[in-house]
C-alpha cells in the first residue's frame, strides 16, 4: 500500500467512524421534525420538509415538561447529596491512615458492580411498607447508592493529588478537620468534585428500571419512564417519540461532552489509569 | 498526626455519613430479600399469609428452565456482543491513534462520546424506529445491498441481532476509547523503533502495542460482563423481552417476575442467585484490576 492510499484509507476509516456513531442520534432528531406520514413513508425519505408540530403537541400534552421537571428534581437532590455525603467520605479516604481503609474503600467502589434488579423487589416492598411510593425521595435514596462509589472514586483520587504542604499554613492557624477539608480541599479538589457531580447527574438522569417501578403516579414520573409513554396502541406516534427522546437526551449529551476528557475514566473507575 | 482536633475518630466523623447511607440503602433490602426468598410470598394472594416454606422457591427456580434460559441467553448476548465490541473497539482506536487527519480524529474522538451518553431507554426507542419491519432504515440499508427486507423485532433471531447492534452502537465507543488510552501508553521512542523494523501495522500491533491494551482488555471484560447482567432499560424499551422469550435477558426476566407475575418468593430467590453471581464478579473485578491500587 503506498503512503497516499494509506492516508486515503485512513480518513475514510475516520469519516465512517463518525457517520455510524452519530447515525442513530441523528435518525432520532430528523424522525423528531417529520409528519407522521413522513416517517411511515417505504423507503425511508432522506429529504423531508422539516415540521415543529411534534415538539409543539410534546408540549401541549404537558406529560414531558413535568416529568422533565421531576427528573431536574431527583437528579439534582441525588447528586448533591451523593457529593455531599462522598467527598467528606472520600477526604478521609485520601488523607488518613486507619485500620479497615482499603477494605472500606473496596466495599464502596464494589456497590457500584451490583446489579440493580436484584434489589429492585425488595426496595419496591419496603417502600411501599414506608409510604414512600411515587415520592422524590424515595428515588434519590436509591440513586444515591448507585452515584456514591463513582463519587468516593474520583473524589479520593483527586484529593490524594493535593499536596499536604499546602495545608501547613492553616493547621499553624490551628483549623481543625474539617476548615481543612472545607476550605482546603474541597476548592482545590473542585475539578475532580465537578466531574464526580456531572457523572451522578447523568446516571440519575439516565435510570430507567428503578424509576419504573418505584413511581405510578403519571404526575411524578421521570423523563426516562415517559418517553416510553408513547410506545402503546396500534399506531405508534414516533414524531412525538422521537421529538420525546431528543429533548431528554440533549442535557445529557451537553453535560457529557463537557466532562468528554473524564468520559473513560469515569465509566471504568479508573480501572485503566 | 499532630493536628489539632485530630483524634481516632475523625476519619469515622467524615466517612459516617456515606457508610450509613450505604447501608440503609443497600443491605435492608439484601437482607429481606434473603428473608422473604425461604417464604412463600404471592402479593396476589395476601390472605393465604406469606408462611416459610424452606429452600421451596429455591428449587423451583432450579428446576425453572426459563430462569437457566435467560441467564444462558445473557450469556449468548455477551458472547455476541462482546467480541464485536472488541474488534471493532481495537481498530477504531489504531485508526484513531494514527498521526494525521487530525481535524477528523478531534470530531471522531467527541462523537464518540454520543453514543455512551444516550439514555439507555432512548436507544431503545431508537432502536424500535431503525428496525422497524415497514420503515425503518435498516432495512433500507439491506436493500441497497440487495437484500430483502426483514421482521426484526417480530422474529426471535431478528429481535436478538438487533438488541445485539444496538448494544453494540452504544458500547463499542467506550472500548475504542479505552483502548486508544492504552495505545498512548506505549512510550514514543519505542513506537518509532518499531515503525523503522517493520512496515506491517500488524506486527506493529501484535509486538508493540499488544501488551498495552491488555490491562484494558481485562477491564473491558469484565466491566461488560458486569453490564450485560444490568441490561435492562434498552431491552425492556426495544422487546419487552419478546418476540416469546428471544430477548428475555435475565434482568428483564427477573423484573418480570417480580412486577408481572407479583411471586415475591420466587423474585427474590433469584434475585438471591443473582446478586451471589454479582458478588462473584465483583469480587473477581476487583482482584484482578485493583490489584496494585492502594486507597
Amino acid at each position: 500500500m503506498t503512503i497516499e492510499s494509506g492516508r486515503i484509507f485512513h480518513r475514510l476509516g475516520l469519516i465512517a467512524i463518525i457517520l455510524v456513531t452519530l447515525f442513530p442520534f441523528y435518525w432520532m432528531l430528523s424522525s423528531s421534525f417529520k409528519t407522521q406520514t413522513d416517517l411511515l413513508a417505504s423507503p425511508p425519505l432522506w429529504q423531508f420538509t422539516p415540521t415543529f408540530a411534534n415538539y409543539l403537541e410534546v408540549y401541549s400534552d404537558g406529560m414531558l415538561m413535568g416529568a422533565v421537571g421531576n427528573s431536574l428534581i431527583v437528579a439534582i437532590f441525588a447528586t448533591i447529596i451523593s457529593v455531599g455525603l462522598g467527598a467528606p467520605a472520600a477526604f478521609a479516604l485520601a488523607r488518613y491512615d486507619f485500620r479497615g481503609k482499603s477494605d472500606l474503600w473496596f466495599w464502596f467502589i464494589s456497590n457500584r458492580m451490583i446489579t440493580p434488579v436484584a434489589l429492585a423487589l425488595p426496595i419496591y416492598i419496603i417502600a411501599r411498607s414506608l409510604g414512600l411510593l411515587d415520592s422524590y425521595l424515595v428515588l434519590v435514596l436509591v440513586y444515591i447508592t448507585f452515584n456514591l462509589p463513582i463519587v468516593v472514586w474520583i473524589c479520593t483520587d483527586q484529593f490524594k493529588s493535593i499536596p499536604p504542604e499546602i495545608e501547613q499554613a492553616a493547621r499553624l492557624d490551628g483549623a481543625n478537620q474539617w476548615t481543612i477539608f472545607r476550605r482546603i480541599y474541597l476548592p482545590l479538589g473542585l475539578p475532580g468534585v465537578a466531574v464526580s457531580a456531572i457523572f451522578s447527574f447523568i446516571f440519575s438522569w439516565n435510570e430507567l428500571l428503578y424509576a419504573l417501578v418505584l413511581i405510578n403516579k403519571t404526575e411524578r414520573k421521570t423523563a426516562a419512564v415517559v418517553a416510553t409513554n408513547y410506545m402503546s396502541g396500534y399506531e405508534l406516534p414516533w414524531g412525538k417519540i422521537m421529538a420525546t427522546g431528543s429533548i431528554i437526551v440533549l442535557p445529557v449529551i451537553i453535560f457529557a461532552l463537557i466532562v468528554s476528557r473524564h468520559m473513560v475514566r469515569g465509566l471504568t473507575m479508573g480501572a485503566t489509569k | 498526626m499532630l493536628d489539632p482536633g485530630y483524634s481516632p475518630w475523625t476519619p469515622f466523623r467524615f466517612l459516617a455519613p456515606a457508610v450509613l447511607a450505604l447501608l440503609a440503602v443497600g443491605i435492608y433490602p439484601t437482607l429481606f430479600a434473603i428473608v422473604t426468598s425461604f417464604r412463600q410470598y404471592q402479593l396476589t394472594r395476601p390472605r393465604s399469609g406469606f408462611p416459610f416454606v424452606g429452600l421451596e422457591n429455591y428449587r423451583t427456580l432450579l428446576f425453572d428452565s426459563t430462569f437457566r434460559d435467560s441467564l444462558l441467553l445473557t450469556v449468548k448476548f455477551f458472547l455476541f456482543s462482546m467480541p464485536c465490541q472488541l474488534a471493532l473497539g481495537i481498530a477504531i482506536a489504531l485508526l484513531l491513534h494514527q498521526s494525521g487527519a487530525s481535524f477528523l480524529r478531534s470530531i471522531a474522538r467527541v462523537a464518540m462520546v454520543v453514543p455512551l451518553a444516550t439514555t439507555y431507554a432512548v436507544v431503545g426507542l431508537i432502536g424500535r424506529l431503525i428496525f422497524n419491519r415497514d420503515f425503518g432504515v435498516a432495512n433500507e440499508f439491506l436493500s441497497w445491498f440487495g437484500f430483502a427486507g426483514i421482521d426484526w423485532l417480530g422474529s426471535p433471531n431478528g429481535a436478538f441481532a438487533a438488541i445485539v447492534a444496538m448494544d453494540v452502537w452504544q458500547w463499542t465507543p467506550f472500548c475504542a476509547l479505552i483502548f486508544l488510552a492504552g495505545l498512548s501508553m506505549v512510550p514514543l521512542e519505542i513506537e518509532e523503533a518499531a515503525r523503522l523494523e517493520t512496515s506491517s501495522k500488524w506486527q506493529l500491533l501484535k509486538r508493540v502495542q499488544a501488551p498495552y491494551l491488555i490491562p484494558g482488555l481485562t477491564a473491558l471484560l469484565i466491566l461488560r460482563s458486569a453490564d450485560v447482567l444490568k441490561l435492562f432499560d434498552m431491552v425492556f424499551v426495544m422487546t419487552r423481552g419478546g418476540p416469546g422469550a428471544a430477548t428475555d435477558l435475565i434482568s428483564v426476566y427477573i423484573q418480570r417476575v417480580g412486577f408481572k407475575i407479583f411471586d415475591m418468593g420466587l423474585a427474590s430467590a433469584q434475585a438471591v442467585v443473582l446478586m451471589i453471581l454479582a458478588v462473584i464478579l465483583s469480587r473477581l473485578y476487583i482482584s484482578l484490576i485493583y490489584r496494585e491500587i492502594d486507597a
